[in-house]
């Protein structure tokens, strides 16, 4: 399996995401990045944290208009997994990719540590290797990480699990303790914390590493014969 | 030329933990009547003259760049520049 990692000005996880999936998963991967206009040749995008273009305007806005963003709005629309961290999740709500949007943590703290995150929902291609409600550790760092969507959007996240992973305890005022959610197709996941930094044990943890094995292996069962 | 000045705010069914601190701030130095602080943005476009709408650009670059629509509000006023 082929990812790409995006890399606009001021991303600064793309190395880690790029480090966990060439040497923690052993699975292709190259940068991309942002004026690039293709993705073809990949199978899956990630979209790493950062402070594209230091969060002028508001966290992400400017990443949406990159000419990348046009490929990865068709990537997505073909079903092809996408993956926001941090960052790269504000960039995908400010895409229209996922509804809602980030707001400034409510205690206005910039969250810098390990937290643990309930898998609310292990039925989608990037947490099938997690048990369902499985509490796993993942860093967060992050000062607009507060999700926000209005009770309508709310309604329809719950009404259709689109509500992948929660806080234990809520670290920024995020709606409903939201710490992660996927799109109503499945293929298109945005959470704050960052599973590429729990990897390896080495560096305190790899409860994110699945993360990663559950994207290899639903593509495997769709793409390979064995 | 055209200046535009944009307001853009916090729809009022977000919390703004910003303006709460300031408020916060104001009480303690003496200003017990403030009742609430909403904090914003503010930004002057200035726009060439131009065969295209004025009115409908600005409200395009509102609506695809400068806020986000689905946690604030807008309003701008286009003055000769």
């Amino acid at each position: 399996m082929k990812f790409a990692v995006l890399v606009f000005p001021g991303s600064n996880c793309d190395v880690d995401m790029y480090h966990a999936i060439k040497d923690e998963l052993g699975e292709e991967v190259e940068y991309v990045w942002h004026s690039e206009t293709s993705l073809d040749g990949f199978d899956g995008v990630l979209v790493p944290g950062g402070f594209s273009y230091g969060d002028y305007l508001r966290c992400g806005a400017m990443a949406n208009q990159s000419n990348i963003m046009t490929a990865l709005k068709e990537f997505a629309a073909a079903g092809k997994p996408v993956l926001g961290v941090c960052n790269g999740f504000q960039i995908l709500t400010e895409a229209g990719l996922l509804p809602g949007a980030l707001l400034r943590n409510k205690n206005l703290k910039f969250m810098c540590r390990t937290v643990t995150l309930n898998v609310e929902n292990n039925n989608t291609l990037f947490t099938n290797q997690y048990a369902a409600g499985e509490q796993i550790e993942i860093p967060i760092a992050h000062g607009e990480g507060n999700y926000y969507c209005d009770e309508e959007t709310l309604a329809s996240l719950q009404a259709n699990n689109q509500i992948v992973f929660t806080y234990d305890n809520n670290p920024n005022g995020s709606l409903q303790n939201i710490a992660g959610i996927i799109n109503e197709q499945g293929n298109v996941l945005g959470m704050m914390p960052h599973p590429e930094r729990a990897a390896n044990e080495i560096v305190g943890g790899a409860d994110g590493l699945k993360l990663f094995t559950s994207i290899v292996k639903q593509w495997r069962e769709q793409h390979v014969n064995n | 030329m055209k200046k535009v000045k944009i307001y853009v705010t916090l729809k009022e069914s977000i919390l703004d933990p910003q303006g709460s601190a300031v408020k916060g701030s104001l009480e303690k130095i003496g200003y017990g009547e403030v009742a609430d602080v909403r904090i914003g943005k503010y930004l002057e476009v200035t726009i060439a003259d131009t065969d295209r709408d004025v009115d409908t650009i600005v409200k395009e670059m509102c609506e695809k760049v400068l806020t986000n629509t689905v946690i604030e509000n807008y309003r701008y006023e286009i003055e000769e520049a």
